[in-house]
């Protein structure tokens, strides 16, 4: 009876969870779908969901009229950029966080946080003249420096969590053995907390890639990413819903298809010392 | 450490920029219809000048503030921007452009409409060239029209519309007898209302700047739009603008539709809009006070102070926005497809009078006149906007209370009200009082 019940109530989550993976997932959906359709086909109303003349004519023309392999390099490299590079500089400020904390560590793990709560229109006009000066403005190594910097504060935060899973004593054991601190943290940290790490360069890099804020406003034509390729679909006057749905999935897609080849890290990552 | 490698080349590959052509313009426009077609046609540019363009295409609202942000700074990243009527004498005034006083004689300037290029100029001089222009005009269902027992005059008052939107509404088969903006933002909603309010004597400022919506004629105005709209207007009109009502009409389900001039070339399409066969055009209406409802706008291409290619950058706005341009684009795609509302040799067309929009385009057009908008004398250019920099703010925070008044959350009064107080505070604080 107890199994019995055990089952129904497992049915019931896989359900509720189905539903609510659904409902999350239905706008992504939809986008896909849209993009397989004509304009027309895009605003009709009663809208049509799966039984309509599906075309890749979207597809062609964007593919026609923007280089979507430029925009998709400069994401790349952006993202990837960012994430690698505030990895390397959050690692050792994690490290020295967790395992030899001052009194002060806290106010500033607080005080890195709070760099995120001002609105980031608030320093457009600062940055904006400070890339002026550096000449930084459309430049794809201007983008890194920026979105790495955006998202570290992120970075210390998760690997800061994450080291303080680690029992301190093996890293000591390790200095014991001889191991000095290049060492420590290459050899016996970071093997141990890969599932963490590995989950904060993903979610990092999913955060790069979706950034569109300064990613708008500071590049132009050479180091704009796929942001700004959406953005190029967007019309106030005129229906173009169907080839912005194309846009849109070309964006998506190579983000979706990592995100689904990593997810068991991603989880992992996620929940690493959720459950003692 | 097999790290290292993948780092140097990661840095490499940051630290590499691309090397600029010879000559290459970047130019930062909207996705319209007419931008995205004259893109298409670049690389003929190219091939007559041998200047290479670079595209950034960005949403409306989205230029707006990358462009603005650009050019107060001199940040120099475009060679030509697309701006409208209501940047142009602002930015000119402010040293920002760089003046299109000495365009060739073949380009011929003096055919530019006279409405346009007023609209596009400082103290006299031209900032920037039109590549577009629109005015605003109903478009309407001549079947349901005739149902309804009624014609159309081609240039009706307010009173006939509102009658004739009632005969038209069909809640049964979801037939709505007029859409109109609703939505918040001074580019959307507010556009409509103030060319509205122009017709029913309203003004945004008096000559000493100080604002009007304690006026009867606003209350008159917001008063009447939203009883035509309650009683015949479709459900849920307070978020609306330019797209939601071009799918409603193009799907059949408005009666009429009062809006920009350009989107007759999308519902007279049949690939898009089932009602293409019977759409007929009228002038904006009025209430017999001389001035009408339509506004007057321009997608113009600037040159921004800042770039260091002016020469480059005045021929490629000479090519884009000339004679030579609009033919080649009608010899390919058809006289429908040419950009609107800039010249004059256009409406002298044969070609084009066939049209069956561009007789109405052209004389809303010209019944706009942004230097004298209203019926009682204002201190501002512009027909639905004031061109002073405080404008875009007064006016989105007055269309937001507008559109709480669309949305059944407050009333005609209070929202006037608010708007009183809004536009006051702000004009205080910005020294006009």
């Amino acid at each position: 009876m107890a199994c019995a019940v055990t089952n129904q109530r497992k049915a019931v989550n896989t359900l509720i969870a189905w539903a609510v993976g659904l409902l999350i997932f239905f706008p992504i959906l939809w986008t896909i779908l849209t993009s397989f359709k004509t304009e027309a086909q895009a605003i009709s109303d009663p809208p049509v969901f799966l039984f309509f003349d599906w075309t890749l004519e979207n597809y062609a023309v964007v593919q026609e009229r923007s280089d979507y392999l430029r925009y998709l390099i400069n994401s790349v490299i952006i993202a990837g950029g960012s994430t690698i590079l505030g990895t390397l500089i959050a690692i050792p400020a994690a490290w020295s966080m967790a395992f030899v904390p001052s009194k002060r560590t806290k106010d500033i793990l607080l005080w890195m946080l709070s760099t995120k709560m001002l609105p980031a229109v608030g320093v457009l006009y600062p940055i904006y003249l400070l890339f002026i000066q550096l000449g930084l403005l459309d430049s794809r190594f201007g983008m890194v420096i920026v979105l790495m910097l955006i998202n570290l504060p992120i970075i210390v935060w998760m690997l800061y969590t994450y080291f303080r899973e680690i029992p301190g004593e093996i890293l000591e054991a390790a200095r014991m053995d001889g191991a000095n601190l290049r060492n420590e943290i290459l050899y016996v940290l970071t093997p141990m907390a890969v599932p963490g790490i590995a989950s904060t360069i993903l979610l990092n890099f999913i955060l790069a890639w979706n950034e569109a804020f300064w990613t708008l406003n500071l590049t132009a034509a050479q180091a704009a990413p796929l942001t700004a390729f959406i953005a190029s679909y967007s019309s106030p006057e005129g229906l173009f819903y169907a080839k912005l749905s194309a846009a849109s999935t070309m964006a998506i897609a190579p983000i979706l298809i990592l995100g689904w080849f990593s997810q068991k890290q991603l989880v992992r990552g996620l929940t690493f010392g959720a459950v003692k | 450490m097999k790290l290292t490698p993948i780092l140097i080349g990661a840095c490499s590959a940051m630290a590499i920029s691309f090397a600029a052509q010879a000559q290459t313009l970047t130019i930062a426009t909207v996705n319209n219809g007419d931008m995205i077609r004259m893109q298409g046609y670049t690389d003929q540019f190219t091939a007559e000048t041998g200047i290479a363009v670079e595209w950034v295409t960005l949403e409306e609202n989205v230029l707006r503030q990358r462009v603005t942000t650009d050019i107060s700074t001199n940040g120099g990243q475009f060679d030509i921007m697309t701006i409208g009527m209501y940047e142009t004498p602002i930015w000119g005034a402010n040293g920002w452009l760089v003046p299109l006083d000495d365009l060739s004689e073949e380009y011929d300037a003096a055919d530019i409409l006279p409405a346009m290029a007023g609209g596009l100029s400082h103290d006299g001089t031209l900032y920037a060239a039109p590549f577009y222009g629109e005015s605003s005009m109903i478009m309407y269902r001549t079947d349901l029209m005739e149902q309804a027992g009624l014609e159309m005059p081609d240039a009706p008052t307010w009173d006939f519309i509102k009658q004739a939107a009632a005969a038209m509404t069909d809640r049964d088969a979801d037939i709505n007898g007029i859409c109109l903006r609703g939505k918040a933002g001074w580019g959307e909603g507010g556009a409509f209302i103030t060319a509205m309010s122009n017709s029913f004597g309203a003004r945004w400022f008096d000559e000493n700047w100080r604002p009007q919506f304690d006026t009867e004629e606003w209350a008159n105005t917001l008063n009447f739009f939203v009883e035509m709209m309650t009683e015949s207007g479709p459900p849920g009109y307070a978020t609306n603008g330019f797209n939601e009502n071009l799918s409603l009409f193009q799907q059949g389900k408005c009666g009429m539709w009062i809006d920009a001039t350009v989107a007759a070339s999308f519902v007279t399409n049949p690939a898009d809009s089932t009602v293409a066969d019977s759409v007929g055009f009228a002038l904006a209406p009025d209430n017999g006070l001389g001035k009408r409802a339509n506004w007057l706008w321009a997608w113009a291409l600037a040159i921004p102070a800042g770039t260091d290619d002016v020469d480059g950058a005045k021929q490629f706005i000479e090519w884009a926005t000339s004679k030579d341009y609009i033919e080649m684009v009608a010899e390919n795609e058809g006289w429908a497809n040419v950009p609107p509302g800039a010249r004059i040799s256009l409406y002298e067309n044969p070609d084009y009078q066939a049209v069956p929009f561009a007789e109405m385009t052209l004389e809303s057009i010209l019944t706009a006149d942004p230097n004298n908008p209203t019926v009682d004398p204002v201190p501002y250019v512009g027909v639905q906007f004031a061109a002073i920099p405080e404008f875009a703010g007064i006016a989105t925070q007055v269309s937001q209370e507008f559109s709480a008044v669309y949305a059944g959350q407050q009333s005609v009064e209070e929202a006037l009200a608010k708007a009183q107080a809004i536009a006051t505070e702000e004009m205080e604080a910005a020294g006009y009082m």
